[in-house]
């Protein structure tokens, strides 16, 4: 058994050797041609003169393209065509494309760049939250609206209400390989493109509009990417498309990859947000009705935000069941960086929300956040039966599969909650300076596109003569181990070694029309399609051997390298020369698409997710009542990937994405100023978690179980969900802040020192 | 110009511009590209290499060095970590067992920095690690896998000798050869450990000519202890002034910990620090406080002046065309000395605020007070109003109280993207109470807290 070994990552060897091609370390033709954008100066506003002979006349260029240049479409956009390569004259953020520079270096393109001469007229700027809401500039004609029940009379005949609001900061990628693109122009208009992209059909689709040829005319080929995050989902498109154009311009291969701080002026970020909310509860913390409302800065072109924002709205719920609820979406359209995919894609910022009313609720009532938590999850899994229905959640979807009770409970024993707060509380009463904070927080997280349609996957499966595998997918690798896993699929179907199988490349021209890889959906999807081609292959093998050894098809056996036969056995090879030599064919595609999804997101009701992920996190926190300094000192998490594909990669990922989450809401500050530039453009501003950042003691364990729904191997989706583990630090600090007084923190994200500081001022006052 | 080094094992001579940096030429000159590129600015350690001189093998980043800064010494990228048949390095072969590469584009970054930290059996890896990002692993499989290989023994193949006797490149090799050429060309740029300059070059695209390299004047890199001051040459790195400074100022060997990165304080020299006159350089405010001296020089004249006195303006220093600053000695004195570095991260973050304290308290009087900020103005300040008033006062909380109103009056700082000029405010009266604090016993800094 190949499947739930945890095998290192299919290109570790090749990470440590430094041999691991990126798009920007694969060797380019003689005469490969630079290129890069000149960037608007201004927020909004009209160009009205623009003198490009400085840039022209620089040392190595050999081209510039504005607007006017461009033969076919000039739309990088992956949804609503509202996203021009360069500006058609109006400029809609600081830093969006005006101009293209092709040039024979890299420092050549770079230095001209900068010598634009561009004058405009420039007009008021819609900057922030407010500046949007009183200018009603919006993408979709009203808010998005989700309800259950009656929420107002639920709220106001309830005990008690609170009313807050939270300030939940963006994200910067921060992937460690920028965006990059190479384009390799063919003999009859053909165009060979290779992408840093999560979305090799999106780059093949936009690409082929942008040369004015069908989608045959593109193959796109991704190995890996250096990081994606969400940020390789769309904002890939403007260097495909910027390449692919200049290439057929020139006749010549042209790279593109951004300078760190381009990348982070040019691209989106995740999106960031007001929280409004009102919420009605008894004197144990049930809520029985919560009223929220989402502010969301979506920039200037409306991408992903739409989606975005309807899982932000699924996830407001997170894991409790809400009597009456009600989320009012607006997606705010301001002059800043178009706000794209995130790991979690809405969902992080949606769980924010309702771990901040939790929060709230168990601080008013003086209550254990854990003991209030509890009290509102949603139904055991385990003890539905015909007289227990399922909770719905708010959107009409039936809990079924709840494990959070269980796993909580494992995990207060686990990491010694109880004692670890009594620990807590005693060690704050001795200390005024210092203040220590501990929280429990769990993540529900829905799995599938919600763009019901995407989720569908093809796989295409090689069976050589000599017995090795080769086999192509649609997804994409960028870290997350997906070929790794896909691989120990495919090894497990054929019963051979691992090193007999071989993924190669994602490829257009391989496997078509595949969906991004994201919404933690790989290798649910791609595993799936992997299976269904291994086993067709498996299967004509098996019929072919019984024949021959006059057996019975069904008691064909592959394992351990072989193919056992009645009483033959034969090698994995032999068995397939003589299939070959049989004319029977080893190579077939697999396809795949999730079952019983139904999804109305104008109505906001049905079955959007296939399933749920789980998990829970414990983090201790200490802060310093002087500065706001402040550090994770411990966090414990306990998380469901069903039957696990791969435990070692499975654990990476929650480690990985405990921390990028944790550093969201802690030190990962965006800041813009009041003309609209993103000041914190590059790593000497915008603070990742550095090494010294993890928890000092970090324990995390799988929840040993299996998925009901039937996925691959019955494993469970795990990109996503544990970037949501990482609101247990921001409300352990919110828990450090109140030893400081009898106030109510209202910590804003990111908890920075400063915001801290702040907060600890006010509860003091 | 022409330049010789040993790179993996082979003597390599590039003719190439000054300011070219090593990870360009690596990359597109020599197709070496396992060493990458994630910021071209030396905060993310991608592109780290191991470059070995007579003082023996450290990490830079390869981003923000120029080709001339490894004239006769020996550099070994990732390439070179594994051995002769791509036999594996122990923490190439440990990265693998513990899952420490996800994407793996950080990796190689890592697994030359680890491998060095192999070399000089370090075990402190936040430190030595700490300028190298990773955004896939959260960090908690990288440091299992340097643990694991700690144990294993160095492979052969990684050590190097710097060459002897490369032939002359045109750089000055003495202080007296630098002083004489930069009286004669005072439009030059001095490039000394290129953590400033590297950015002029890689992110303001700047041509620099002419330059001079300081690297190559060993006599500007010792550290001597005289009868009443220690001397520090504008050469010393960071990570010299650091080993110097555990010794005798711990608390602004703690400051340097947190300055920069292990890559960058083994490039950064204390001389440049102090002459781009930045107002939130981390050693002035220390140096203020400690009551050091700068020593100036222009061809052969040398003089001598406050360091505080160094700093006129935002911008402006004291300084003449063609002079540069030879050195900077400190005063031996009871050790005082308490430095707050305040930023958003603990590691490799330039400080929003740096307050350094050197208070002498007899029979529970304030005798003595130096105190500077940086961070708080447009240049490394006293605070010379809190100073005051302290100075005669009984060391209490009310003087302490009663210093901390006047702090408005030596500052005024500016709100940017590092803090607002409340909070920049608030946390440095703040700061004079943790010295208090301290000084009566309290613990105060949430690094010491176990969890
Ligand atoms: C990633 C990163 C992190 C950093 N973190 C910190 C930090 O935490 N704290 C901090 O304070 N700084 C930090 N810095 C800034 C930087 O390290 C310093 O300013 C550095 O000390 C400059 O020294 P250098 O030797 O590299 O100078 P260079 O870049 O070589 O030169 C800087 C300037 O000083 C001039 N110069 C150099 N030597 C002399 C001399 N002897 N006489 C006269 N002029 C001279 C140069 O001409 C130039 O104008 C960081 C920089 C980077 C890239
Ligand atoms: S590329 Fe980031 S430090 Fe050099
Ligand atoms: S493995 Fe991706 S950045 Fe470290």
């Amino acid at each position: 058994m190949t499947v739930a070994k945890p095998l290192p990552h299919d290109a570790a060897h090749l990470h440590v050797t430094g041999q691991a091609r990126y798009v920007d370390d694969i060797p380019t033709p003689a005469h490969c041609l630079h290129l890069v954008f000149g960037l608007s100066d201004i927020a909004h506003g009209i160009i009205t003169e623009i003198d490009l002979d400085p840039v022209r006349q620089a040392p190595g260029v050999l081209a510039v393209l504005t607007a006017d240049d461009l033969p076919f479409d000039n739309d990088v956009s992956p949804s609503a065509h509202d996203e021009p390569l360069l500006s058609k004259g109006e400029i809609f953020y600081l830093g969006q494309p005006i101009f293209l520079v092709i040039a024979e270096s890299y420092l050549a393109a770079r230095k001209a760049a900068r010598l634009g001469e561009i004058t405009y007229d420039e007009r008021p700027a819609i900057l922030t939250i407010d500046d949007a809401m009183a200018a009603n500039s919006r993408f979709e004609d009203g808010p998005r609206i989700y309800a259950k029940g009656d929420v107002e009379r639920a709220i106001s005949e309830a005990p008690h209400q609170v009313r807050g609001s939270i300030e939940v900061g963006g994200q910067e990628h921060f992937y460690l390989e920028g965006q990059a693109a190479v384009a390799l122009p063919q003999e009859g208009g053909d165009m060979i493109v290779h992408s840093s992209t999560q979305h090799p059909t999106e780059i093949q689709h936009k690409v082929a509009e942008a040369i004015g040829q069908p989608m045959h005319s593109v193959r796109v080929e991704v190995r890996r990417m250096g990081g994606g995050f969400g940020g390789k989902e769309s904002q890939g498109n403007a260097l495909a498309v910027a390449c692919a154009v200049a290439a057929r311009a020139t006749g010549r291969p042209c790279k593109m990859r951004y300078d760190r701080d381009d990348d982070m002026m040019v691209t989106g970020k995740r999106h960031d947000l007001r929280i409004n909310y009102h919420v009605g509860f008894d004197d144990e913390g049930r809520i029985a009705g919560v009223d929220f409302t989402h502010l969301m800065r979506c920039g200037w072109a409306q991408d992903l935000s739409l989606p975005v924002a309807d899982r932000a709205m699924l996830h407001a719920d997170n894991a409790y069941h809400l009597p009456t609820a009600r989320v009012t979406s607006h997606r705010l359209k301001t002059h800043t960086q178009s706000a794209t995919a995130f790991r979690g894609f809405g969902g992080p910022q949606g769980m924010v929300g309702i771990e901040r009313v939790l929060d709230h609720i168990a601080h008013f009532l003086g209550r254990d956040g854990l003991e209030v938590r509890r009290r509102n999850f949603y139904a055991s899994g385990g003890s539905i039966s015909r007289t227990i229905k399922p909770h719905t959640t708010h959107y009409g979807m039936e809990v079924t599969d709840f494990i959070l009770h269980e796993m909580v409970e494992a995990l207060e024993v686990s990491s010694d909650y109880h004692a670890r707060r009594a620990a807590v509380a005693e060690w704050n009463a001795r200390n005024p300076l210092l203040k220590k904070g501990i929280a429990l927080t769990p993540v529900k997280f829905g799995i599938s596109f919600t763009l019901t349609h995407l989720n569908q996957a093809g796989a295409l499966v090689h069976v050589y003569q000599d017995g090795s595998i080769h086999l192509n997918h649609g997804g994409t690798e960028m870290g997350q181990g997906l070929f790794q896993k896909v691989a120990q699929v495919a090894a497990d179907r054929f019963g051979v070694p691992l090193a007999a199988v071989k993924i190669t490349a994602t490829d257009t021209g391989k496997v078509p029309n595949t969906s991004a890889t994201a919404a933690s959906s790989g290798s649910d999807l791609n595993g799936m399609a992997v299976k269904i081609a291994c086993d067709e292959i498996r299967d004509r093998m098996a019929r072919c051997l019984a024949e021959l050894h006059q057996a019975d098809p069904a008691k064909v056996v592959f394992r351990d390298g072989h193919v056992e036969v009645g009483a033959d056995r034969l090698s994995f090879a032999e068995a397939a020369a003589l299939t070959y030599q049989n004319r029977v064919s080893l190579s077939a595609t697999g396809f795949y698409k999730t079952p019983k999804l139904q999804w109305d997101r104008i109505k906001g009701y049905g079955r959007p997710f296939f399933y749920f992920a789980y998990g829970a996190a414990v983090t201790e926190v200490v802060i310093d009542t002087l500065t706001g300094e402040n550090r994770i000192l411990r966090a414990d998490i306990l998380h469901d990937c069903g039957a696990s594909l791969n435990p070692a990669l499975d654990i990476g990922q929650i480690e990985g994405g405990y921390v990028q989450g944790a550093g969201w809401l802690t030190t990962e500050e965006l800041v813009w100023d009041d003309k609209g530039r993103l000041r914190t453009h590059a790593p000497s501003t915008y603070k990742i978690p550095a090494c010294s950042d993890r928890p000092d003691i970090f324990n995390v364990a799988l929840w040993d179980g299996q998925n009901r729904e039937e996925t691959i191997y019955r494993s469970k989706a795990v990109g996503e969900p544990p970037f949501m583990l990482g609101i247990s630090a921001f409300l352990a600090l919110s828990d450090a802040v109140a030893a400081c007084g009898a106030d109510y923190p209202a910590l804003d994200a990111p908890a920075t020192a400063e915001r801290i500081l702040a907060a600890v001022n006010r509860v003091h006052a | 110009m022409t330049i010789t080094f040993l790179l993996n094992g082979e003597t390599v001579q590039v003719d190439a511009p000054p300011t070219r940096t090593l990870l360009d030429w690596l990359r597109e000159d020599r197709g070496l590209t396992g060493t990458k590129e994630g910021c071209n600015e030396g905060d993310c350690g991608a592109c780290t290499v191991i470059v070995t001189d007579d003082d023996g093998p450290k990490t830079l980043n390869a981003c923000i060095l120029f080709l001339p800064q490894l004239h006769g010494k020996a550099v070994r990228t990732v390439e070179g970590i594994s051995g002769p048949g791509g036999k594996l390095h122990p923490v190439q072969q440990a990265m693998i067992d513990h899952h420490g590469s996800q994407c793996g584009f950080c990796t190689p970054g890592f697994v030359v920095s680890m491998a060095c930290a192999h070399m000089k059996k370090r075990s402190d890896f936040d430190d030595q690690l700490a300028g190298n990002l990773c955004r896939c692993t959260g960090y908690a499989p990288i440091i299992r896998a340097a643990k694991a290989a700690a144990s294993e023994p160095v492979p052969d193949w990684m050590i190097d000798t710097p060459l002897e006797n490369v032939q002359n490149a045109h750089l000055p090799e003495n202080t007296d050869e630098l002083a004489a050429w930069y009286a004669d060309h005072p439009d030059a740029t001095l490039i000394a450990g290129a953590t400033d300059v590297g950015l002029w070059v890689t992110k303001q695209l700047r041509d620099l000519a002419p330059v001079a390299f300081l690297h190559r004047c060993n006599d500007l890199q010792r550290i001597d202890i005289a009868k009443d001051h220690t001397h520090i040459g504008a050469g010393c790195t960071m990570t010299q002034v650091l080993e110097w400074a555990s010794d005798h100022f711990p608390s602004y060997a703690e400051l340097i910990r947190r300055y920069g990165s292990t890559q960058v304080r083994n490039a950064a020299t204390i001389g440049g620090n102090i002459a781009n006159g930045s107002p939130i350089g981390d050693n002035p405010p220390a140096l203020i406080a400690l009551d050091a001296k700068l020593h100036l020089r222009h061809g052969d004249m040398q003089r001598v002046i406050n360091i505080e006195d160094f700093f006129i303006d935002y911008g402006k220093q004291d300084s003449a065309p063609g002079e540069f600053v030879e050195a900077v000695s400190i005063p031996h004195q009871p050790n005082h000395l308490k430095c707050y570095k305040l930023s958003k991260r603990f590691d490799q973050d330039i400080s929003a605020v740096c307050g350094c304290f050197n208070i002498s308290i007899e029979n529970n009087h304030v005798t003595a007070a130096r105190i500077a900020f940086g961070g708080m103005a447009g240049i490394p300040k006293r605070a010379s109003h809190v100073e005051q008033t302290l100075i005669g006062q009984t060391w209490s909380k009310e003087t302490i109280k009663t210093a901390q109103t006047v702090f408005s009056k030596d500052f005024q700082p500016l709100s940017d993207m590092r803090a607002s000029a409340v909070y920049r405010l608030q946390t440095a009266e703040n700061m004079l109470m943790r010295y208090y604090l301290e000084s009566i016993g309290e613990k105060t800094s949430v690094l010491e807290v176990q969890p």
